[in-house]
């Protein structure tokens, strides 16, 4: 059934444990979780249940407390520093709830950075940022800062942005909750559509509309999977 | 990729606030002294070697009044020196050759366009070829004077440039000098100092006849025979002068000196002056580089979300640590090109007051090229120097926590 070969993503037993002054927060207790190359994951559960700290751990973010992560088979989960943002760089694009986009810089700029990050020559990456910038449909708004575009412009740009170095997965952590439901409607299209091209899709969310256009729900409670639905 | 860093490190410093300029007024201040201080201190050297026109250990100069250095030619309360003195001068055993120099400042007219400029004489006779020898005149277009050569001048190389009168001086043409007519016979090779590049050469009779009255000279330039001898020399032409002048030893009112020891002289005085500024400089850097690492770490801390976006896209935290290390080194660039500027504006302040205040042409200050370069270097390192820290802090936050933050 399930071929070790098509694993993309592994979580075995990740523990993240947060000290906040003399108190310990369990953000996951053994979680365990597998993707496969090419699917399109949604997470669901109640705020606090550890989604965020799951993703980022799976995006080379953060690293678990105990328990082990492997991205394409490699073990992540003690890697230093400087490896896991070359991580991040290569393997990973980042979607955020608040977009974060930095604001002194154009829509094309901030496309274009995560290629600058890995020594990408300049006529490469503006013809990169270009493309990926008409992809989302911005080619006329790539000279404007992030203050001058609209939440959902700002999605798609943070979209163009997760895509600029080819990454392997696309983590999007609660992509629509900032936008209303028909904005909301359109950034799935869009990942909907990266899905089809064969990006694996990790996406938090709380809308079950959003959810149901993923092939599989991960239900999330204290830190753990509790139940697991098919989606689509 | 460094490139790139720069270029994003520019951004970053486009969106600062006004506060974070202000705080780099130390180093604004700091290295306008300096550079202020040093542009007066070459422009005093280059008029010292410029008003004898000449270096060298076997001259001697010998001037009125007690100033030791680019002092004021014919002010009011100085007892002048007489023109009947070369002669005597160049009786003295070990004397090669003594010689009146007249320096005459006045308006230049050509093209119908005035500036204020300074002529001065080349003796006539036998001494012409030992003058031209010493000062080493050689002329890059038409030919030197000759004694027979009434109203005709040997012009600096300044003339040649276009924006000095409007147009280029021409082998020919005709200038004014204090409203009297000359011809244009000969153009000096550059020299890079104004005494010889902006000056009017005109035959001494010319000169004395047309723009003198009384019969003091400015200084007189003295060649000794030999080195060695030299302050064998000075003592006898010192005796000879006090008894000329009537003055006791020790109550000179001339000196007589070699241009080596004119320098001296300035660079002892200056030293005081230096001590002083230098301090006042290097407190203000430090003020000012504190001021950096103190905006620096504003900065950081209001960008921090912004890093935490940057390392989740891949910046390691080396790319983060150049990007505010360069934004502090550029941040103290700039206040040390603002510095700069007020620098440049301040020494030509200042010996603009100094012509205004003694009456002559010679004090000029003189930032250089590598002057300003220093200086623009020097403020960047104090820049980087003051953002390590914090740009240090910033590459070391942990990329969850920045996200999370404001
Ligand atoms: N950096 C941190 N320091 C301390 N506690 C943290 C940190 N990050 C997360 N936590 C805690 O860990 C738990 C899980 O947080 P997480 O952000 O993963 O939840 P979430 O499921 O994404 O919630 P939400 O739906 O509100 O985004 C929470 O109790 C949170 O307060
Ligand atoms: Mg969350």
């Amino acid at each position: 059934m399930f071929k070790m070969k098509d694993t993309i993503i592994k979580l075995d037993n990740v523990w993240k444990t947060y000290q906040m002054g003399k108190v310990k927060v369990n953000a996951l207790r053994g979680l365990n979780l597998e993707i496969r190359k090419g699917e399109f994951v949604a997470i669901m559960g109640p705020s606090g249940s550890g989604k965020s700290t799951a993703v980022n751990m799976v995006g080379a973010l953060d690293i678990p407390s105990k328990g082990k992560i492997y991205l394409e088979k490699h073990d992540i989960s003690k890697l230093p520093e400087s490896d896991l943002a070359q991580i991040r760089g290569k393997k990973i694009g980042f979607i955020f709830q608040q977009f974060n986009l930095i604001n002194t810089l154009t829509a094309l700029e901030n496309v274009t950075l995560p290629m600058i990050f890995q020594g990408i020559e300049r006529d490469e990456r503006l013809e990169t940022g270009k493309n990926l910038l008409r992809m989302v449909g911005l080619q006329e708004r790539i000279d404007h800062k992030p203050t001058e575009l609209s939440g959902g412009e700002q999605q798609r740009v943070a979209i163009a942005r997760s895509l600029a170095n080819d990454p392997e997965v696309v983590l999007a952590d609660e992509p629509t909750g900032n936008l209303d439901s028909k904005t909301g409607q359109m950034v799935i299209k869009f990942l909907e559509d990266l899905n089809k091209k064969g990006k694996t899709i990790i996406m938090v969310t709380h809308d079950t509309n959003v959810a149901k256009h993923a092939n599989r729900i991960e239900f999330l409670k204290d830190g753990k999977i509790i139940k697991r639905m098919k989606g689509g | 990729m460094l490139v790139d860093n720069f270029i994003i490190a520019l951004k970053g410093l486009r969106h600062r606030k006004l506060r974070s300029w202000l705080t780099m007024i130390g180093i604004f201040i700091g290295i306008a002294a300096v550079v202020a201080l040093m542009g007066l201190g070459e422009g005093l050297r280059g008029a010292i070697i410029g008003q004898f026109g000449f270096l060298g250990p076997d001259v001697l100069a010998i001037r009125a009044s007690g100033i030791n250095f680019a002092g004021p030619p014919g002010q009011a309360v100085v007892k002048g020196l007489t023109e009947d003195l070369a002669e005597k001068i160049q009786r003295i055993t070990g004397v090669e050759v003594a010689i009146n120099r007249y320096i005459e400042t006045g308006t230049i007219e050509f093209n119908d366009q005035q500036d204020i400029g300074i002529a001065w004489n080349v003796p006539e006779g036998k001494n012409r070829k030992i003058f031209e020898d010493m000062l080493n005149l050689r002329t890059q277009k038409g030919r030197l004077l000759k004694d027979s050569d009434n109203f005709k001048v040997v012009v600096g190389n300044d003339f040649t440039k276009d924006d000095k009168f409007g147009k280029a001086v021409q082998i020919g043409n005709r200038i004014l000098f204090d409203d009297k007519e000359f011809e244009v016979i000969g153009i000096l090779e550059k020299r890079g100092s104004f005494i010889f590049d902006s000056v009017i050469v005109m035959n001494e009779d010319v000169l004395v006849d047309n723009f003198r009255d009384g019969d003091s000279v400015n200084a007189i330039a003295v060649r000794v025979k030999e080195l060695k001898i030299i302050d064998n020399v000075i003592r006898d032409i010192e005796k000879l002068l006090r008894k000329e002048r009537d003055v006791k030893e020790g109550e000179e009112d001339f000196t007589v000196q070699s241009p080596e020891n004119a320098l001296q002289t300035l660079d002892s005085t200056l030293f005081g002056v230096q001590i002083f500024i230098s301090i006042i400089a290097f407190i203000s850097i430090i003020v000012g580089g504190i001021g950096i690492t103190n905006t620096m770490y504003t900065a950081v801390l209001e960008r921090t979300k912004e890093i935490g976006i940057m390392k989740s896209i891949g910046a390691t935290n080396s790319t983060i640590f150049s990007l505010f290390f360069i934004e502090s080194g550029m941040l103290g660039m700039v206040g040390g090109i603002v510095g700069i500027t007020a620098g440049f504006i301040l020494s030509h302040g200042f010996a603009f007051m100094g012509r205004l205040a003694l009456g002559t042409e010679l004090i000029r200050a003189d930032v250089g090229i590598g002057l300003v370069l220093g200086a623009l270097l020097f403020s960047f390192l104090v820049g980087l120097i003051a953002g390590t820290v914090p740009a240090y802090q910033a590459s070391r936050k942990n990329p969850v926590d920045a996200l999370r933050y404001g």
